[in-house]
């Protein structure tokens, strides 16, 4: 089966029904394997327990800034080949990333508490990521305020690939204002390199979490699609009647 | 060529006559600049410091107030529909609107903000810089916020839209906008830099806002 066969949204549906069964199980499985590797990592000399919730929060990190490059490749694949499931890839990637980079920003503010003495302080990663929280929040509302499913896709595409661009520029800008404004007088982990006792669990959280990415990403996709059929026939029934 | 100039004079013309809004962002700007003081309390030191941060906020908020209307206007009255089926290419068009629109509202706001920066204790050497980074950055808010007025023209709630989706995208601009004017006046770092890059994000902006916004406005309107 090759990507052009994908294009057709009814055996794109069969595909992820049968996948999805799977999906979920090498989730949990992994979710399995990581949590208990992570319980049973040893805690770090300085900042004790606290440590663990990297094992939460890095991998969320990561997948909220692989939620964008998806839509930025599905932005690409709706506005240059108009394929018709890179808006729907793009629009249910949208609140799966926001949600991720949510739980970077509460996990990172939990673990600040302890650790900075504060809940957020204005650090340059933190502010980053904070952006791009916003920037999620105002896609979702370009397509909340769009009735028409197609148009929404396209305005989203070109938000997304702008957004694309602007975030290397934010996130340089933000780094140079960060150290204008304060010096480093953050704790940070001291260890240039990070133990395998800890670094094992973390991949494996990693791979747990990319896991949960894909599952929910396929499973709003199905979802997204079954919804433009019923608005579909609904505009159908609507016409006849 | 003679399109585009027909253009930017009707545009300014309408900015300017009954019903356009181009002293409106200039009256916006006065006010949210008076209206700190009273927030903050009428402490001159601490005015000084914080007055190149107020008077860029201020810039940005009153040139977003009337980029909501920049394509809305048109695309109601059917007159974008004409721009579109121009002969001009659509981008070298929009470049035209937005240079009409920093013409009547940002071009206004670097001309008052010495005479705000009276009001908040910015002493004239310094203000000079302070003017020199607005006239730099005011065109990159332009710039970008027209990718926010193409993407939400046909939405009935386009302007709340609009700030939303554009304010995170000007961050760089503030940043680097504040920076410099700061640095004209407290230091530690030169003047060069941060206004250099500013410039710069400018530049980058005038190429890749006309870009999007011609491509929303291709694939919202077909």
């Amino acid at each position: 089966m090759s990507f052009i066969d994908l294009a057709n949204p009814t055996r794109f549906l069969a595909l992820v029904q049968r996948l999805l069964p799977w999906l979920a199980a090498a989730t949990v499985l992994a979710f399995a394997a990581g949590l208990a590797m992570a319980f049973n990592a040893p805690d770090d000399y300085q900042q004790g327990a606290t440590v663990k919730i990297m094992f939460l929060h890095v991998p969320a990190a990561w997948l909220s800034m692989f939620g964008w490059a998806l839509m930025s490749m599905a932005a690409l694949g709706t506005l240059v080949w108009r394929h018709p499931l890179a808006d729907v890839a793009a629009k249910a990637a949208a609140p799966i990333g926001a949600a991720f980079t949510l739980m970077c920003l509460v996990t990172g503010s939990l673990w600040g508490r302890p650790m900075w003495g504060a809940f957020w302080v204005w650090d340059a990663r933190l502010t980053s990521v904070l952006v791009l929280f916003l920037m999620y929040l105002g896609l979702m509302a370009l397509y909340w305020t769009t009735e028409d499913p197609a148009r929404a896709s396209r305005a989203a595409a070109i938000l997304t690939l702008v957004g694309a661009i602007n975030l290397p520029v934010i996130k340089f800008s933000v780094d140079w204002w960060n150290t204008l404004h304060q010096p480093a007088s953050v704790i940070r982990l001291g260890a240039p390199a990070i133990h395998p006792a800890i670094l094992t669990p973390l991949l494996v959280m990693a791979l747990a979490f990319a896991l949960l990415f894909l599952t929910l990403h396929l499973a709003a996709m199905r979802n997204e699609i079954l919804r433009r059929r019923v608005r579909t026939l609904q505009l159908m029934k609507a016409d006849n009647a | 060529m003679s399109a585009l100039k027909a253009l930017l004079i009707r545009d300014m013309k309408l900015a300017f006559r009954v019903g356009g809004g181009a002293l409106i962002g200039a009256l916006f700007f006065l006010i949210v600049v008076v209206l700190t003081p009273f927030a903050i309390g009428p402490d001159l030191a601490l005015l000084s410091r914080i007055g190149p941060a107020i008077l860029w906020l201020g810039a940005l908020l009153a040139s977003l107030l009337t980029l909501d209307r920049l394509f809305a206007a048109d695309y109601e009255d059917g007159s974008l529909d004409l721009i579109m089926t121009g002969r001009a290419q659509l981008e070298l068009a929009i470049l035209t609107k937005a240079l009409a629109h920093w013409l009547t509202t940002g071009l206004p706001l670097v001309i008052i903000a010495p005479l705000l920066g009276l009001l908040l204790n910015i002493d004239l050497a310094a203000m000079k810089y302070v003017a020199l980074t607005l006239l730099a950055g005011t065109p990159a808010l332009t710039f970008i916020g027209l990718i926010g007025a193409a993407l939400s023209v046909t939405l009935r709630r386009g302007g709340l839209l609009l700030a939303v989706l554009v304010l995170p995208l000007t961050i760089p601009v503030l940043i680097f906008g504040v920076a410099a004017a700061n640095s004209a006046i407290i230091g530690p770092v030169p003047f060069g830099p941060p206004f250099t890059i500013l410039c710069g994000l400018s530049l980058a902006s005038l190429v890749i806002g006309p870009l999007a916004a011609a491509a929303a406005l291709r694939h919202g309107l077909e």
